[in-house]
């Protein structure tokens, strides 16, 4: 076994103190990969992994600290419509859109009937008012194509605790 | 006093006997300092390890930790730093966070029965890093809305018609992003091949974690050997070049957190069935 020593560290654009990643990397990367991969092994205090899937989805739900969040790259309330109507960015203020929209298709409605391509627009725009629409969008089909060589697909199916043991003996 | 149990942050080979050194003075999970444990005397299989205060890592306790934002970050950046630490010397296998032993002989003996299947496994990610590649879509937002066209042309056109139809345009701009989305995966998928050993696919992150602007629609993780790491880089980061809705991400080097666990379909040689 050759380690090549400093192995992380032959990087020093990507360098941080510790080498590699170091404090730089965004914590959004680091909590992926520390709650969600490495080996997972039942210590002796036992928690459900499920709750730590879980913990994924709460924290998108319930941030405790808004700026600390912020701080941590973690403001996807800004983008979403349902919870905030703040001009941020390129997301900004669906909502206040949405509204718009909604009362002249009303007006329209009142007034003459909408053609049916035109209908279609208004589904899809109702739809992001739901707030689901970055969740429910067709996604590109690049999952689909063909994988390089040794390709295996994680998908969540979180239960690693009794299918990753590999107990020797 | 305070009651101490074992965090256990990853698995390594400590081949030169020069990872103690690497770990002198770096602060832990609660700011202690880390240690490794041995299987035997001449293991150079070994866990590193730190003490942390059993009243924050009891079963009750972590359940209600890991929901506070902050104590999360501070637990994963401390994970994450002893891991980088350990990576920037040797081949690692991350444990996942709050993995924790009642003490360090409890530790000893995991590492006992698995020291096989772990030192496998290590031989096999060794002089490999991982590289993350995330591919995002940064679709025409719904308010780049064009300066009102000239009244003339709009003629006919209810305010409400017109607004549909400027959404019709932004949807088929959208759909281009996507395809031009789907271009970009095949090439860095094809660029991937030439560098890389294997690939995992990630969820995409979405919204909460997403930090940079658009929709990430590709998240996946590659092993690549140390050889190859500069030019995997430089081919990836060059997919989306000539297609400007798209962005590519490449981050790394990490410890191979997606790979420490060997592929389930593959037979592990050593373990038991």
């Amino acid at each position: 076994m050759n380690e090549p020593v400093r192995r992380m560290g032959d990087y020093p654009s990507r360098a941080g103190p510790y080498g590699g990643q170091g404090s730089s990397a965004n914590l959004a990367d680091i909590l992926e990969r520390v709650l969600d991969k490495g080996i997972v092994i039942a210590g002796d205090i036992q928690i459900n992994l499920l709750d730590i899937e879980l913990l994924t989805i709460k924290l998108r739900l319930l941030v405790a600290s808004v700026d600390k969040a912020k701080e941590m790259g973690i403001d996807w309330w800004e983008h979403d419509p349902s919870l905030s109507s703040r001009a941020s960015d390129g997301y900004r203020s669906l909502a206040d859109e949405n509204k718009q929209l909604r009362a002249e298709i009303r007006a329209l409605r009142e007034g003459e009937e909408l053609p049916a391509a035109e209908e279609e627009d208004e589904e899809e725009y109702e739809y992001e008012d739901e707030g689901e629409a970055e969740e429910e969008k067709p996604r590109p089909a690049a999952r689909r194509a063909t994988a390089a060589r040794g390709t295996r697909a994680k998908r969540p199916e979180p239960r690693p605790r009794t299918k990753k043991r590999r107990d020797t003996s | 006093m305070t009651e101490v149990i074992s965090y256990a942050y990853a698995v390594a080979r400590d081949a030169g006997g020069s990872l103690t050194e690497a770990l002198a003075g770096l602060p832990g999970v609660a700011d202690a300092p880390v240690h490794l444990v041995r299987a035997g005397e001449r293991g150079d299989v070994v866990v590193a390890v730190s003490p942390v205060p059993e009243e924050d890592f009891h079963e009750a306790a972590l359940r209600a930790n890991l929901e506070d934002l902050e104590w999360l970050e501070s637990v994963a950046r401390a994970h994450h730093r002893v891991i980088e630490a350990l990576a920037s010397r040797t081949t690692v296998l991350p444990l996942r966070l709050a993995t924790v032993y009642l003490d360090d002989e409890r530790v000893r003996r995991m590492l006992e029965a698995r020291q096989e299947a772990f030192a496998g496994r290590l031989a096999e990610l060794a002089a490999h890093t991982e590289w993350g590649v995330k591919i995002y879509v940064e679709a025409p937002a719904p308010t780049d809305r064009p300066a009102p066209p000239p009244a003339d042309a709009d003629a006919g056109l209810s305010p409400g018609r017109a607004y549909l139809s400027h959404r019709k345009a932004q949807r088929h701009a959208r759909e281009d992003a996507y395809r031009d989305a789907e271009e970009v995966a095949r090439r860095v998928e094809a660029a991937a091949r030439g560098h890389a050993v294997d690939r995992v696919q990630h969820r995409v992150q979405q919204g909460e974690l997403a930090r940079g602007p658009g929709e990430n629609v590709v998240n996946d993780a590659y092993l690549v050997p140390l050889g190859q790491a500069e030019r995997f880089r430089a081919d990836v980061s060059r997919a989306a070049e000539g297609l400007s809705g798209v962005r590519v991400e490449v981050t790394g080097p990490w410890a191979p957190y997606s790979f420490a666990t060997p592929p389930e379909t593959e037979p592990v040689p050593g373990a038991a069935p």
